[in-house]
């Protein structure tokens, strides 16, 4: 059971600090940075299990190093599998000669993803070769990785320290540095901001395979639904070598909209709208 | 021309059936204006022939949902107009299909298009709707098909049988127009069958993914979407009539994920009382370098083997070709992207063609491309031959909203 979990509960109604202290300072000192950062990643997809499927709007802004912007318009569909990555549906309403356009893929935590993408004009739904994971999504700065599901068996984890969190100071941070396992990943590590009590990532570091600082991300106006999921409305990525940047708004969250399997199949994706 | 009319007659009352039945639910709309510019860089090889040409063409596309659960009626009207060849004018339905998802199963009954294969440089499986060869020289463009189709969606795969019950006859440019046979080819065309382009049409499909694998397995029993031509004597001289036969077509259509790697397979047998019966396939692999030279870059690349066994480049192209393509995305805000094909006749040393299509999208909606294609062929006996002065660099500005 996740240890930073209890701690985040009212323990100290039955403990007193002294105790608590006392009571975990075995364990604290027996676990590595590496244990301690895999718990922690445990514990933050355990916190986001049981969502069954959502629906949203998302609006991306891309900027480019002269401030010119240019939007895309999209809604997204997803599906929790459990013991498997998750099933994802892009559906593109902008700029309107992309409209219709649909990105479907079944993310796996070992294997590499399927994908699938749907060209409505042609009325043909094209494999994509999946190790495709690095590359810009939508010409933005996330890339397709950015965009997939957390699953705990893609990263390597070492703990780092604890720190006031970005975006809201007032909150503590743990720090943790996440190596891709995947060697088609477009990153040499990635190092996250992950708030003690609720478990959001508040800010990530990416650094390219030369080890240098690609982008940062940086998540805010986190919402609760059904009392048990935060879900940050606003994504603000910058390329710190192009000076090109993107923001994902989010908004009109849905869980448990009726989605099943049969909303994420290749041959659905000929009628999707 | 009383064939389209025809044709018309049957989209138009499907299209009022809906409009009156639908009026309560909201439209959405969606489409496309588009204008382009071709110029031909070599003399002709008809005197009548143009250099320039300049054609409008315009696609709507209106959608009604239909209470939810994915039911739903498309209509899309398009139109092409052309500054030079007449017989590039064209109004056509491409759409006026209603849908009704059922648990495990769909029908779909109107006017539509279907795509069936995997390869990039020829279709051969593909065979639901006529291309639309005025539209686009890369056969990409298709005319609307009159169908009812039923699809099973099982655990064993997709299972889609297909009743069409009209068929429509391929657009051939006209004597202005390039890119075309030498002689004439005649207003009306002529059919094996008596029914003629009312013949009833039935088609099958079963396609399927099994882990990296998606296969499909189709059959065909109808008119010929290829015609083949008739060298007839008019009071105007010598012309070709297109001539369309009864045909039975297997299918086969697989492709392979690994990797980076996608391995592709398309295969066709096809018989007829009047035609030789032949054997067709391509294969070949797409393969892409993601993030070349360390930019967002992708270099996609493309081999492709085209096999025909009936040995005779005088009725295909693509007797024993290969085919080499370059696909570059920039992955940028207006999306760019160049592809690049060289295709080698491998029986024909001098028999090439060579093409580049670029294009990126400028402001919010617009799309500008600038294609160019070059063709060689020394053979008259060889079907590109006829194409031999055709080179030419089109530049195609389209609106979208």
């Amino acid at each position: 059971m996740p240890l930073f979990k209890f701690k985040t509960k009212r323990i100290s109604t039955y403990l007193t600090a002294g105790l608590l202290t006392a009571a975990l300072a075995p364990f604290a000192q027996a676990q590595t940075p590496e244990e301690k950062g895999l718990e922690i990643a445990k514990t933050r997809k355990a916190t986001d299990r049981g969502w069954n499927n959502s629906e949203q709007d998302m609006k991306m802004i891309l900027r480019n190093a002269q401030g010119n912007e240019s939007v895309r318009e999209m809604r997204s569909r997803a599906l929790e599998i459990t013991n498997d990555g998750d099933k994802g549906l892009t559906i593109f309403d902008k700029p309107r000669d992309v409209k219709g356009t649909a990105f479907l893929s079944f993310s796996h935590t070992l294997e590499p993803d399927d994908q699938w993408l749907y060209l409505p004009a042609l009325k043909r739904v094209k494999r994509i070769s999946s190790r495709n994971k690095s590359g810009p999504f939508m010409g933005s700065e996330f890339a397709y990785e950015d965009m997939s599901s957390f699953e705990v068996e893609k990263y390597d984890y070492k703990f780092l320290r604890d720190e006031a969190c970005p975006v809201q100071p007032e909150l503590t941070c743990y720090v943790v540095e996440s190596n891709p396992k995947d060697k088609f990943s477009g990153y040499s590590k990635t190092i996250v901001w992950i708030d003690h009590k609720e478990y959001r990532m508040f800010k990530a570091e990416y650094y390219d395979k030369k080890k240098d600082l690609l982008k940062t991300l940086e998540s805010s106006e986190y919402k609760l639904y059904l009392d048990k999921y935060w879900r940050a409305h606003k994504l603000s990525m910058v390329n710190h070598q192009t000076g090109k940047s993107t923001v994902l708004l989010t908004d009109n969250i849905r869980f448990n909209t009726g989605l099943t399997d049969k909303d994420f199949d290749k041959n659905t994706l000929k009628r999707i709208r | 021309m009383h064939i389209m009319k025809k044709f018309n007659l049957i989209t138009l009352a499907l299209a009022s059936l809906a409009s009156t039945s639908f009026t309560s639910q909201a439209v959405e709309l969606h489409s496309q204006i588009g204008i382009e510019a071709r110029y031909f860089t070599q003399d002709p090889a008809q005197s009548e022939q143009t250099d320039t040409q300049g054609a409008i063409r315009g696609e709507f596309e209106f959608y009604w949902d239909l209470g939810g659960n994915g039911n739903n009626f498309i209509f899309k009207p398009y139109f092409r107009a052309d500054s030079e060849d007449s017989e590039r004018h064209l109004i056509d339905i491409r759409e006026a299909m209603y849908l009704h998802v059922g648990d495990d199963w769909e029908v779909r009954a109107g006017v539509g298009k279907v795509f069936w294969g995997v390869t990039e440089t020829l279709h051969l499986v593909d065979i639901i709707n006529q291309t639309d060869q005025l539209a686009a020289f890369d056969g990409e463009e298709k005319l609307g098909q009159p169908m009812v189709q039923l699809s099973l969606i099982r655990d064993w795969g997709v299972l889609e049988a297909f009743v069409l019950p009209y068929f429509r006859e391929a657009d051939f440019a006209g004597a202005e127009g390039r890119l075309r046979a030498p002689l004439p080819i005649l207003d009306e065309a002529k059919y094996e069958d008596d029914d003629e382009e009312n013949h009833i049409d039935f088609a099958l499909r079963w396609s399927h993914t099994l882990g990296d694998w998606d296969v499909g397995l189709s059959l065909f029993d109808g008119t010929s979407r290829q015609a083949e031509f008739l060298p007839t004597v008019t009071k105007d001289g010598l012309a070709l009539q297109a001539f369309y036969p009864q045909i039975q077509q297997a299918g086969l259509d697989a492709q392979m994920v690994s990797g980076d790697w996608l391995w592709k397979l398309e295969a066709i047998n096809r018989t007829g009382d009047l035609i030789t019966d032949y054997t067709a396939a391509i294969g070949g692999f797409e393969y892409t370098l993601v993030g070349l030279f360390d930019s967002d870059m992708d270099l996609g690349l493309v081999a492709e083997y085209s096999y025909d066994d009936r040995d005779d480049a005088g009725v295909t192209a693509n007797q024993n070709d290969l085919i080499l393509g370059t696909r570059w995305v920039l992955n940028d805000a207006e999306s760019t992207e160049v592809l690049m094909g060289f295709s080698q006749d491998l029986d024909y040393s001098d028999t090439q063609s060579l093409f580049i299509e670029g294009s990126t999208r400028v402001g919010e909606s617009t799309v500008i491309s600038l294609d160019a294609w070059f063709f060689t062929s020394d053979d008259p006996e060889e079907i590109s031959y006829n194409v031999r002065k055709d080179d030419f660099i089109q530049l195609d500005v389209a609106f979208y909203f």
